[in-house]
C-alpha cells in the first residue's frame, strides 16, 4: 500500500515536471525579452509587472472573471444538453439526420464573430448574446462526438439487446448511451474551451463587464499590462473548466481504455489494502 | 411438465425450405437456397461449412434478427416473424459491456427482460459456479482472458433459461487449449440444462464432439450437403472420445465433404 502510494506520487512528478519546466522556460524567455529591452515595455510588459498588476487589481478582475465564467458555463451547459438531444434524434432518425445536418454545418461554418453583433442588436448588452455565442461555438463538437459515440456501438451488442427484448429505451439507457460516453467527453472537452472563446467574443462585440470588456478597455487605454493580465485570467478559466471535465471523465469512466492505466492501479491499490 | 410433453411432439427449431437473397446495387446474391433443418428439443446440432457460406445467417433467421426471402422458420412451435426473446445468443466476440463487471454483464439479460432481481442474482451465481467463473464476478471484461469473457457471454445467454441456445462460432477466437476446455464445459452445461443448441463452427472436431447431428453446408448459395448422425455415447470424456474410431470416421467423412465442397470451384 505504501509502495503503491509512493509509486503514484512518483507518477505525478513524472507527469508534471516536463510541462512545468516548459512553462518556466516560457516565462524566462518572456522575462529576458522585456529586461533586455528588445521590445519596448509599453508593447510587452514584463512578467513581474503583469503578475504584480494581477495581484493589485485582483478584486476588479475577479468580478469580471465571474461574469465571463458564468456566461461560459451557462453556454456550455445549454450546448451540452442541446447537442446530446440533437445527436440522439439524428442517430435514431435518418430523416432528422439528413434534414438537420446541412443546417448544422452551415451554422458551424458561419464565423461567430460576424453574427455576434446581430445578437447584440436583438438582445441588448446583457449576458444573453454572450451565452448564445458560447452555445453556438460549443454546440457542434458535442453533436459530432455524440453522434460518433452512439454510432460506434457494436452491432452484435444491439442484436443481442434485440433478443433480450428490453425495447429501445432500455437499450439506450443501459447500452448505447454509456458506450457513447467516452466520445461524448472528448466532445465536451473541446466544447468547453470553445465556450470560453464564445463568451469573450460576445463581450468584445458589446458589453460593459466581463474579461472581454476588460481586454477591450485595456486596449483602448494602451494598458498592455492589464491586457496581458486579462489574457492570463481567460486562459486560466478555460484550463480550469477543462480540468474539471477531465476529472469528471476520470470518475465516471474508469473502465475506458484511455483511463485503463489508472483503473488498473486503483484496482491493485484496493487489492493490496 | 405439460410443456415437456408438448415439446416432444413439435420440433424446437424448424427451418422449412428457406432461402435468403441479399440485394446489392447491381446483383442479387443468394446466400441460402431452400434449406430445411429440423432440430428436436434437447438436441445438439452443429452446423459446418466453408467460410462465408451463410452459416451465421441461419442463426440470425432462427433468432428473428433476419427475415428469410422465402420459406418459414418455426421456433418452439411459433413462426418467427421478428426478434425472438425466448432464445440465448452467443457470438464469436463476447460482446460484453466494458463498464460492467462479469456478474453485472450476466445480469444485463435480467435487467433488459425485467426479471425478478433476487431470482436473477441467484441464477447468475449458479451459472458463475457452473462455468468456473467464481472469483472473477467483479472483474471488468478487459481484466478477463478471452476464454473467461466467452464464459461470461455463455452465462448471460443462459440466465433466463432459454429452451434454445444459438452459438455463432463462440470459441473461434480462442487458443486451441482453451477451446478444448470450453468444449468440455459446454458439453457439461448442455447435459445439465437440457437446452436445445444450434452451434455454428469451423472446427470439425468441435462439431462432432459436441453434437448429436452435424449439418454440412455447401459453398454459397448454401444448401444442405449432408446430415451426419454422430454415433457417440451421451457421456463424452474428451480424450477418450477423440480416440474412438466412430469419432475418427465422422471427422474424416466431414473433412471429405468439406474438401469436396470447396474443391468444386
Amino acid at each position: 500500500m505504501d509502495t503503491d502510494r509512493a509509486e503514484s506520487r512518483r507518477g505525478v512528478v513524472e507527469r508534471t515536471w516536463r510541462p512545468a519546466a516548459l512553462l518556466a522556460a516560457c516565462l524566462a524567455i518572456w522575462h529576458l525579452i522585456t529586461v533586455t529591452g528588445m521590445v519596448e515595455a509599453y508593447l510587452v510588459p514584463s512578467p513581474a509587472r503583469t503578475f504584480g498588476l494581477l495581484a493589485d487589481k485582483w478584486s476588479y478582475l475577479w468580478g469580471h472573471t465571474w461574469v465571463t465564467t458564468y456566461e461560459t458555463v451557462l453556454g456550455f451547459v445549454i450546448a451540452g444538453v442541446l447537442g446530446v438531444l440533437v445527436a440522439v434524434a439524428m442517430v435514431y432518425s435518418r430523416t432528422i439526420e439528413s434534414t438537420a445536418y446541412p443546417i448544422l454545418l452551415f451554422a458551424q461554418v458561419i464565423p461567430k464573430i460576424a453574427i455576434a453583433p446581430l445578437f447584440v442588436v436583438w438582445l441588448g448588452f446583457g449576458f444573453e448574446p454572450k451565452v448564445i455565442v458560447a452555445v453556438l461555438m460549443a454546440f457542434f463538437p458535442v453533436v459530432i462526438s455524440t453522434v460518433t459515440g452512439l454510432k460506434s456501438v457494436d452491432t452484435e451488442m444491439l442484436e443481442l439487446a434485440a433478443t433480450m427484448g428490453g425495447g429501445p429505451v432500455k437499450t439506450f439507457v443501459k447500452i448505447r448511451f454509456p458506450a457513447a460516453l467516452p466520445h461524448l467527453f472528448a466532445g465536451l472537452k473541446v466544447a468547453v474551451t470553445l465556450a470560453v472563446t464564445g463568451a469573450v467574443v460576445g463581450e468584445f462585440v458589446g458589453s460593459n463587464e466581463g474579461l472581454g470588456y476588460v481586454i477591450l478597455q485595456a486596449n483602448g487605454n494602451m494598458d498592455t499590462p492589464m491586457l496581458f493580465a486579462g489574457l492570463i485570467v481567460i486562459s486560466l478559466v478555460g484550463v480550469l473548466l477543462f480540468l474539471l471535465l477531465d476529472l469528471a471523465e476520470k470518475l465516471m469512466l474508469p473502465w475506458h481504455a484511455s483511463r485503463r492505466g489508472a483503473a488498473v492501479t486503483t484496482l491493485l491499490a484496493k487489492g493490496g489494502s | 411438465m405439460s410443456t415437456d410433453v408438448a415439446a416432444t411432439t413439435t420440433s424446437a427449431v424448424e427451418i422449412n425450405d428457406v432461402s435468403v437473397r441479399f440485394q446489392s446495387k447491381r446483383t442479387e446474391v443468394t446466400a441460402i437456397q431452400q434449406v430445411s433443418i429440423d432440430v428436436a428439443p434437447g438436441e445438439f446440432v452443429s452446423i459446418v461449412g466453408p467460410s462465408g457460406c451463410g452459416k451465421s445467417t441461419l442463426l440470425k433467421l432462427v433468432s428473428g434478427l433476419l427475415k428469410p426471402s422465402s420459406g418459414t422458420v418455426t421456433l418452439l412451435g411459433e413462426q418467427v416473424r421478428g426478434p425472438r426473446h425466448d432464445i440465448g445468443f452467443v457470438f464469436q466476440r463476447a460482446a460484453l459491456l466494458e463498464w460492467r463487471s462479469a456478474r453485472r454483464n450476466i445480469l444485463l439479460q435480467a435487467e433488459m427482460r425485467g426479471m425478478n432481481s433476487a431470482e436473477a442474482g441467484r441464477r447468475a451465481d449458479e451459472l458463475i459456479e457452473m462455468t468456473g467463473l467464481s472469483g472473477f464476478e467483479n472483474a471488468l471484461p478487459h481484466e478477463l482472458s478471452g476464454g473467461m469473457q466467452q464464459r461470461v457471454a455463455l452465462c448471460r445467454a443462459l440466465l433466463h433459461r432459454p429452451r434454445v441456445l444459438l452459438m455463432d462460432e463462440p470459441f473461434g477466437a480462442l487458443d486451441a487449449l482453451t477451446r478444448e476446455q470450453m468444449n468440455v464445459e459446454l458439453h457439461r452445461v448442455w447435459r445439465e440444462t437440457g437446452t436445445t443448441v444450434l452451434l455454428v463452427t469451423h472446427s470439425i472436431a468441435e462439431s462432432v464432439y459436441l453434437a448429436n447431428r452435424v449439418i454440412v453446408l455447401t459453398q454459397r448459395p448454401a444448401v444442405v450437403k449432408e446430415v451426419i448422425e454422430v454415433d457417440l455415447p451421451a457421456e463424452r470424456d474428451y480424450s477418450a472420445t477423440m480416440a474412438r474410431p466412430e469419432f475418427a470416421s465422422a471427422t474424416a467423412h466431414i473433412r471429405d465433404l468439406l474438401g469436396a465442397v470447396t474443391g468444386q470451384d
